[in-house]
């Protein structure tokens, strides 16, 4: 019997030749990762175990992007105590305000996550690097420490979904409708505990930051990882980006899956999770009459250059509505620049955005953005938790950047084509 | 962990308790427990963290602790001084978290369809076994795989690495 990519690179990174669902096995890490939340706890517990020196110090990431730039002084001191662990252990791959992004926005454009690795993080989304074929996924902040401490954790193997995608997307459809429209079908515990394994025609259709989006939010179905096949968008992206060599794993044609979705999805519309969870999915047509506060573009999820785009072609020669705060937060200093570069960042404040430097910060409700109560936002993040974004009585919309640009323009939630035209 | 009896009182809740509202992302600059645990379900139960008692237990439906992998959930459930929390699932970030931290878990259904808040129940943890003293009803969890138990008789994951590196 054949085996699933995922089971593919956990059997290569335990030196096996096979590894089978429900099995419990320890893996070597290719990358470990942490940011200014969890690298505190997890330099507590490395210590604590009595270890000195991380396995390998080009191989440890920690990337300070939640709380940073400091919203207080005890952010402050959480990214003092994690600078002055990164100098301690000589990381190659810590990452000073000017230079730091969001964290799976920043390591695949660093090239730090290639094809057939394994990464473990201190984050749920870590899950994200999947878009590449590679294994990863999110862990608590001890098990991090293990991974700094030894290069290895402990993993059962997971069942593998396969979630097969056909037709054609129609215009300001993208990948974050895709997977929105997939944790709807599935609800936030569809996948618990195993594999998303993501194919068919629109996927291959679908852009590398596309597939980003939707392994990211993998983990919104309560997934392990989810993961995507290479191909020549793939080979293509790590172009000029992949700082070492990299091995490509496929699932094998007789590979044995839990389950298998098929999804039509050549007539969907973008799509909209309401509050409170991201499973609580319709078509933006169906939602109604909602006005809206607040517009948050960027993030892990759709803090990408295409993501920017997006909102600059929607938001271009168009104003912000007045009763709307729009923010548009990018992943990383490069797409900034970027941004600058296309003349994006000149239409965005010009429409009356306000563009932040790259952080999580409103996505979790941490700062740069919280709502009030009874405030509404539209968000491209990944959560629409009760409290997420702020107070408890606030709520979040979770859609794509075009919706989210279009409904930053009318002030209540908007297909795209309204706004258009087209 | 090994035989150990715990009793308290249930504070029951449903499906999908994330942590965002066990711990709100606005208190994770702490790491204490104690600080941790004076948040905990804040924004699910805001007379929570006030009236639990040392050694209440936590019983929920489907997927408890979904969404981020902060350990700070955890630690504010063990903090606030809840012994034990029995869910009829668990996210899996939180069900690695709760094991390497040293805080009780349980998966049982049954169990958590028999009760309801303020019943008084008592967990056997070398045995799985959930009496509901306020029923009169046994269950039984489901057991755990022998590596887990392995690091829970350790007392988490830290000494187990303790040992690995020979510390």
């Amino acid at each position: 019997m054949g085996m699933t990519i995922t089971e593919k690179i956990l059997a290569f990174h335990c030196g096996r030749d096979e590894v089978r669902p429900g099995e419990l096995i320890n893996v070597g890490v290719d990358l470990a990762l942490a940011n200014d939340i969890t690298a505190p706890l997890a330099i507590e517990a490395f210590r604590a175990m009595g270890a000195e020196r991380v396995f390998d110090p080009a191989r440890v990431a920690l990337v300070p992007d939640h709380f940073a730039p400091a919203r207080d002084i005890a952010a402050a001191e959480n990214c003092a105590r994690m600078r002055a662990f990164a100098r301690e252990q000589g990381l190659q791959h810590y990452f000073e305000m000017g230079r730091v992004g969001i964290e799976h926005v920043l390591l695949p454009e660093e090239g730090l996550v290639l094809p057939g690795d394994l990464v473990v993080g201190a984050d749920s989304h870590t899950c994200t690097y999947g878009a590449l074929g590679a294994f990863s996924t999110g862990m608590g902040s001890t098990d991090l420490a293990m991974a700094m401490a030894l290069g290895e954790v402990w993993l059962r193997v997971p069942e593998s979904v396969l979630l097969e995608y056909h037709g054609e997307l129609k215009p300001w459809v993208c990948g974050k409708d895709l997977i929105l429209h997939t944790i709807g079908a599935m609800g936030v515990d569809g996948a618990r505990y195993r594999a998303m394994e993501f194919r068919g025609p629109a996927i291959d259709a679908l852009s590398v930051q596309g597939r980003f989006t939707m392994a990211n939010m993998a983990v919104e179905a309560g997934a392990k990882n989810g993961i995507f096949h290479v191909d020549a968008k793939t080979r293509a992206w790590l172009e000029g980006r992949a700082r070492r060599d990299y091995r490509v794993f496929e699932s094998d044609p007789d590979a044995s899956y839990a389950e298998r979705l098929l999804f039509d999805v050549g007539g969907l519309e973008p799509q909209v999770a309401l509050p409170h969870l991201p499973s609580n999915v319709k078509p933006v047509s169906e939602v109604g009459e909602i006005p809206v506060d607040q517009v948050v573009i960027g993030s892990c999820t759709n803090g990408w250059l295409e993501d920017m785009e997006t909102a600059a072609r929607i938001l271009e020669g168009r104003q912000v509505h007045p009763h709307v705060r729009c923010i548009v937060f990018p992943g990383t200093p490069r797409i900034k620049r970027e941004m600058i570069r296309r003349g994006w960042m000149d239409i965005l404040l010009s429409a009356g955005a306000v563009v932040s430097t790259p952080t999580c910060g409103p996505c979790l409700g941490g700062h740069m953005g919280v709502i009030a109560a009874g405030e509404r936002a539209v968000s491209t993040t990944n959560r629409n938790f009760v409290g997420r974004m702020g107070h408890k009585e606030g709520e979040v919309y979770l859609t794509g950047p075009a919706v989210a640009a279009a409904s930053a323009v009318t002030g209540r939630i908007t297909h795209p084509r309204e706004v258009m035209g087209r | 962990m090994r035989g150990s009896l715990l009793e308290g009182k249930a504070w029951r809740y449903g499906r999908d308790v994330d942590t965002d509202v066990i711990i709100p992302a606005r208190y994770l600059t702490a790491t204490d427990e104690r600080e941790l645990g004076s948040h905990c379900l804040e924004d699910l139960d805001a007379a929570f963290a006030s009236k639990v008692e040392k050694g209440d237990i936590i019983v929920a439906e489907e997927n408890f602790g979904s969404g981020s992998s902060r350990e700070h959930a955890p630690l504010a459930i063990k903090g606030c001084g809840v012994s034990c929390v029995v869910a009829s699932s668990f996210a899996r970030i939180f069900y690695r978290n709760a094991i390497n931290v040293g805080l009780p878990i349980l998966e049982c259904p049954e169990a958590v369809q028999g009760t309801k808040t303020g019943d008084r129940l008592r967990v056997d943890l070398g045995s799985g076994t959930i009496e509901n003293l306020s029923t009169g009803k046994t269950y039984q969890a489901q057991p755990f795989p022998d590596f887990m138990r392995e690091i829970i008789a350790l007392g988490g994951l830290v000494d187990y690495v303790r040992r690995r590196l020979g510390a």
